[in-house]
């Protein structure tokens, strides 16, 4: 509710600074929308202001909700954004939706980036891990190095904490329970499937003492040593170990995420707003976004700019050896069967 | 004939009058509950028959009968209403009780106390019993110092947990009415009891505790159904194991943005909240006890 107030105020707000700024817009701009807090401060440091300056394109930004701003804006036809910052799974619901324009991939070069790393309607722009995480109290560096060591509480005694939705959650059982990282899709992609996945996390909950909801919640968790092992979002855990929890955490088996850059449907800037994905997509900005948070770039030249250090490389999602050792999310497997395994994981939860 | 005629149809005119303007005089009230209440419950109701497609369909109340995780979280919200209420009147009433035997002055401070929790944020509270109950927490880090217990318990990331965390934030809820009530009781009643013989326990029994009863039941009735539509306490005390219809509507909207199913669960908890109600109030006699019926 005080979002909904919040955001038509943000949108009353906007449609007023829109009508006394069109006179002016004769140079060219875009208005970008992101998480805010660290992370955009990042993507403004390494991305916006640089590519802004080499440009020459105005760059306005604020802090948004997620894609149900994106729906409001274009439901009600008055989209005041050019580009949006989301999660890859919300982007694929949106572009499904409707909400989005789809990319032109002529202007934006993508041959340098990961497969699988774009698609259609949105770009990836940083990319994460769902990784293993241990206590370094309770298992010293020998913690789980794959997911059957994660599912095997004899051989690692000791409480678990899993995700509390489907998604990211299937995926380590069902390589716990044997099937090869490249198969795991296929398996999943019927109900016998996820529901051989479930059996999995069925014998484990016994020891999964929380399901945990965010990635604050799973970084608190083993910072407080509440839970020996968890899943999750492996730059909340190097920002717990920088405060001094003791955790680590493996990329083996991971599961390669990321995070894109798309454009509202009928955003008022469009041709900019391609322009400027292209822009920010280059190896040369990108290849500054780890100095200022751990997530890893979409754009694999950027690790040969010589801008990131070996060292920091290595503790890189994206870069070249750990990604070889990932499961990139399958985005196409979510759009198809998110809403069903996640009716079926509730069966598992309640039960 | 004529006359009484006349007087008739004048008082008649006259209580039309006071009616029209009692009508009047209420009407914005009426209008503030046809805008707030009525309007979106109403809307609500017809969205709960919107199908993802966007046409007519009952698939969103299908889903809650084919699954049989819908019926567990509607059981599980229930099941933690009455607890967290059964808990609120075990230690509210005595609590109660207690301050409404203290001379005014005293009285006065407990009540501070109890209402300086009901100042402080919710969220705040709801973290504060995370850190006091989690497995290196205070609470079992000063218990196995002290040697009540060997292992750490398991207070918090299940039903304990969550049930502590309610019960803490709905006991002013409870504590309040019931307050109320006693101290409005008149104690010559007591004295009564007593010269005609009673002991203080049999006065108690028989002519305290029924007095105070409308208050504690007001309170009783708030409590369960604030409980009912609870979120962020169970939500982070809960550990993810305790899933209230709350949570699932939160899901709902936030993950799959489907309003449609998300209104149906709360048409389907409003339904089954007044039935519960309902049958209570034939049982218990409810209006009586609300002290509605006077």
């Amino acid at each position: 509710m005080t979002k909904q107030i919040k955001t038509t105020l943000a949108l009353g707000l906007m449609a007023s600074t829109a009508l006394t700024g069109a006179a002016l817009a004769q140079d060219k701009s875009v208005t970008i929308a992101s998480w805010g807090g660290s992370y955009q401060e990042a993507q403004s440091k390494a991305l916006f202001e640089p590519a802004a300056e080499n440009t020459g394109i105005e760059v306005k930004q604020e802090t948004y909700g997620g894609m149900s701003d994106v729906r409001l804006q274009v439901s009600s036809g008055q989209v005041t954004l050019d580009i949006v910052a989301s999660g890859s799974g919300s982007a694929s619901r949106a572009a499904a939706e409707g909400l989005l324009e789809p990319l032109d991939y002529d202007v934006i070069d993508v041959s340098t980036f990961y497969p699988g790393l774009y698609s259609d309607y949105c770009i990836g722009g940083d990319v994460f891990s769902v990784v293993a995480a241990w206590n370094t109290d309770t298992y010293g560096d020998a913690g789980p190095q794959n997911w059957a060591d994660f599912f095997d509480t004899e051989k690692f005694p000791g409480t678990r904490a899993y995700r509390g939705t489907v998604s990211g959650a299937l995926e380590p059982a069902l390589m716990a329970d044997g099937v090869a990282p490249e198969d795991v899709y296929e398996v999943l992609s019927s109900e016998e499937g996820i529901e051989r996945a479930l059996d999995k996390i069925r014998e484990l909950k016994p020891h999964i003492a929380v399901f945990w909801s965010s990635g604050a919640q799973h970084a608190q968790l083993m910072k407080d040593g509440e839970v020996d092992m968890t899943t999750g979002w492996n730059g909340r855990f190097d920002n717990a170990a920088k405060d001094g929890g003791k955790v680590s955490y493996t990329f083996n088996q991971a599961l390669l995420d990321y995070d894109c850059f798309a454009i509202p449907k009928g955003a008022p800037n469009k041709d900019t707003a391609m322009e400027f994905l292209a822009e920010i997509s280059k190896a040369e900005y990108q290849d500054d976004l780890p100095k200022y948070i751990t997530y890893g770039p979409t754009n694999k030249a950027a690790y040969e700019t010589g801008e990131i250090s070996a060292e920091v490389a290595a503790s890189l999602p994206s870069s070249p050896e750990n990604a070889a050792k990932q499961l990139p999310i399958s985005l196409e497997w979510y759009a198809e069967w998110e809403q069903v395994a996640a009716e079926m994981y509730q069966e598992m939860l309640t039960e | 004939m004529a006359v009484t005629d006349m007087n008739a149809a004048g008082l008649r005119r006259d209580e039309r009058l006071e009616r029209l303007r009692l009508f009047g005089l209420a009407s914005p009230a009426l209008l503030l509950v046809l805008v707030i209440l009525v309007i979106p419950v109403g809307w609500l109701f017809y969205v709960s028959f919107i199908g993802a497609d966007g046409s007519f369909s009952l698939e969103n109340y299908e889903r809650m009968i084919k699954r049989k995780s819908y019926a567990r979280i509607f059981w599980t919200t229930f099941q933690v209403s009455l607890l967290t209420t059964g808990l609120c009147v075990l230690i509210g009433y005595p609590l109660a009780y207690f301050m409404s035997q203290l001379p005014r002055k005293l009285a006065n401070l407990c009540m501070i106390t109890v209402l300086l929790p009901f100042w402080t944020s919710l969220l705040v509270r709801t973290y504060a019993w995370l850190v006091l109950l989690q497995k290196n927490g205070l609470v079992n880090n000063w218990a196995i110092s002290l040697g009540l217990w060997d292992e750490p318990l398991k207070l918090v990331h299940n039903l304990n947990g969550t049930l502590i965390g309610m019960v803490h934030i709905m006991l002013p809820f409870l504590i309040l009415p019931t307050y109320g009530a006693m101290t409005a009781i008149d104690r010559d009643y007591l004295k009564a009891a007593s010269n005609l013989g009673a002991s203080p326990r049999r006065a108690f029994w028989t002519v305290f505790l029924p007095l105070s009863t409308p208050g504690l039941f007001a309170g009783a009735l708030m409590v369960f159904i604030l409980c009912l539509g609870f979120f962020v306490t169970p939500a982070v005390l809960g550990g993810g194991k305790v899933i209230l219809v709350s949570m699932k509507i939160v899901s709902n909207i936030e993950l799959f943005v489907n309003w449609g199913a998300a209104s149906a669960l709360g048409v389907v908890l409003m339904v089954l909240t007044v039935t519960v109600l309902w049958v209570a109030s034939r049982f218990l006699n409810l209006d009586r006890m609300t002290g509605g019926g006077h």
